[in-house]
């Protein structure tokens, strides 16, 4: 198997806060990584760090054969994989001003200098493909927040990415939307996608993910399969964070 | 003797004829100094926010210096200033056309970077994360809705240089009020003159409004 990221030894600081703390993590081909912890342990600035949204200080990042520099140093590196690499955000972030189908068809278009009629079938089918083919010409504002979040990912998807990140993709829904969004996530798995996952989803990390990982103040304290790491933690701090969030 | 003053509605008519030759210029001065003052408003307003600090503190003294100074006093600078510097004389509509143009180019700079900072930051993460160049991020991505919600602020600028004209009169552009001022010196009307004059630029400003409003509308339909 090939590794599609290596960390090694990686440091990240905010000014004077170590928030990331000699990570060592690779991640490989088609496998799903699902990185959990509490709020402020450093997960979604991990996976900031891949797709080079956060610099790092020190240590080794090497995505997709591509080696990053730390402070931003390599941007040419950076360049080369943000094409490979797709990103679905907690707040969505689609473009107000375009619609849906324009959202999905502005990046083909502009980075990998598709035809129209290219970009334009490549956005139908993939707006099919996570259900809401009968949106494409709708702003982002007149849809649910669990079609925003879709259309997010047929956006991310329509780059043919080699590895998908995803930072709580589900914390800004309401609860009942949750679900959709899980469900093209999960087909995303099924299908082969490389994925890295941060998400508070106890019941999808379990179920989808081939390894877990447990986060704590910039740590990795504990990995394995999802077995493994939520029936039977072997570290006091992962014990405590899940019987916080499983217990209700 | 009583004093009894009564507008004369024959001198206010007869005067509009003469008044309106200023409006071609009033509007040259303006619009045509606007439109420079927009493409300064870009360049210096983005050159305000950019990280290299030798772009910005001239961006950012540029704005403060024609903010900070009355226009009356630009405009007299350049009309009867600059030509002692460069050794020839400057034309009256040049000099009115560059005051406007310096002038609202400050404001307009201002209004560019709040626009600009007031998308949100994760507008620029999304289009960075699809590959997006830098360049191809601002311009495909963050410019279009930091334009529509320029569009306001931008009116009123307009409307503010528009007026600012007026005071152009000193240097002797033909504008609204420096025809206003030629006939009232025949006539001795000033009150019906100068009511004509005000009325002419509102009969101005109020389209303008209106045009932006309409503008504003279908512009914030989309979004």
């Amino acid at each position: 198997m090939t590794h599609i990221v290596e960390m090694k030894g990686m440091n990240k600081y905010f000014g004077k806060l170590h928030v990331l703390k000699n990570i060592d993590l690779t991640v490989e081909q088609g496998e799903v990584v699902v990185i959990i912890g509490a709020s402020g342990s450093g997960k979604s600035t991990l996976i900031r760090c891949v797709n080079g949204l956060e610099e790092f200080e020190s240590g080794k990042l090497v995505v997709d054969g591509q080696a990053l520099a730390p402070k931003g140093g390599n941007q040419k590196a950076l360049t080369e994989i943000r094409k490979e690499v797709g990103m679905v955000f907690q707040q969505f972030n689609l473009f107000p001003h375009l619609t849906v189908k324009k959202n999905i068809m502005l990046a083909p278009m502009k980075v990998k200098s598709n035809s129209q009629v290219v970009a334009n079938a490549t956005a139908e089918r993939l707006l099919n493909r996570v259900g809401i083919g009968n949106q494409a010409d709708k702003y982002p504002s007149q849809l649910s927040g669990g079609q925003q979040q879709r259309v997010a990912i047929a956006r991310a998807l329509a780059m043919e990415p080699r590895l998908m990140l995803f930072d709580e993709p589900t914390s800004a829904l309401d609860p009942e939307m949750i679900g959709e969004v899980l469900d093209v996530m999960r087909e995303l798995a099924k299908e082969g996608m490389t994925m890295m996952v941060v998400t508070h989803e106890m019941g999808f990390a379990r179920e989808v993910a081939d390894r877990v990982i447990y986060i704590h103040e910039g740590q990795i304290v504990e990995q394995g399969k999802p077995d493994d790491v939520f029936d039977n933690p072997q570290n006091e701090r992962t014990q405590a964070f899940l019987s916080r969030v499983l217990a209700h | 003797m009583e004093f009894q003053f009564q507008f004369d509605w024959q001198a206010a008519i007869d005067s509009i004829p003469f008044l309106l030759k200023g409006i071609p210029y009033t509007l040259l001065i303006s619009f045509g100094g606007l439109l420079i003052g927009f493409v300064l408003g870009i360049i210096f307003g983005l050159l305000s926010i950019n990280k290299k600090w030798f772009l910005r503190w001239p961006a950012t003294a540029y704005i403060e210096i024609f903010r900070g100074t009355p226009i009356l006093v630009q405009v007299l600078f350049i009309f009867y200033g600059l030509p002692d510097l460069i050794g020839s004389p400057i034309n009256p509509l040049t000099a009115g056309i560059a005051a406007i143009a310096l002038n609202s180019g400050a404001y307009i700079s201002e209004v560019v970077r709040g626009g600009v900072q007031s998308i949100d930051k994760g507008q620029t993460e999304a289009g960075l994360s699809l590959g997006l160049s830098r360049t191809q991020t601002f311009w495909s991505i963050i410019w279009p809705q930091a334009f529509r919600r320029m569009i306001p602020p931008l009116g009123n600028q307009a409307i503010v240089s528009i007026k600012d004209t007026s005071l152009f009169s000193v240097i002797g552009v033909g504008e609204l009020v420096r025809q206003g001022q030629i006939y009232i010196a025949n006539t001795f009307t000033a009150f019906e003159v100068y009511f004509v004059v005000a009325i002419l630029y509102l009969a101005i400003t109020l389209s303008l409004s209106l045009i932006l409003r309409l503008v504003e509308r279908r512009g914030l339909a989309s979004v």
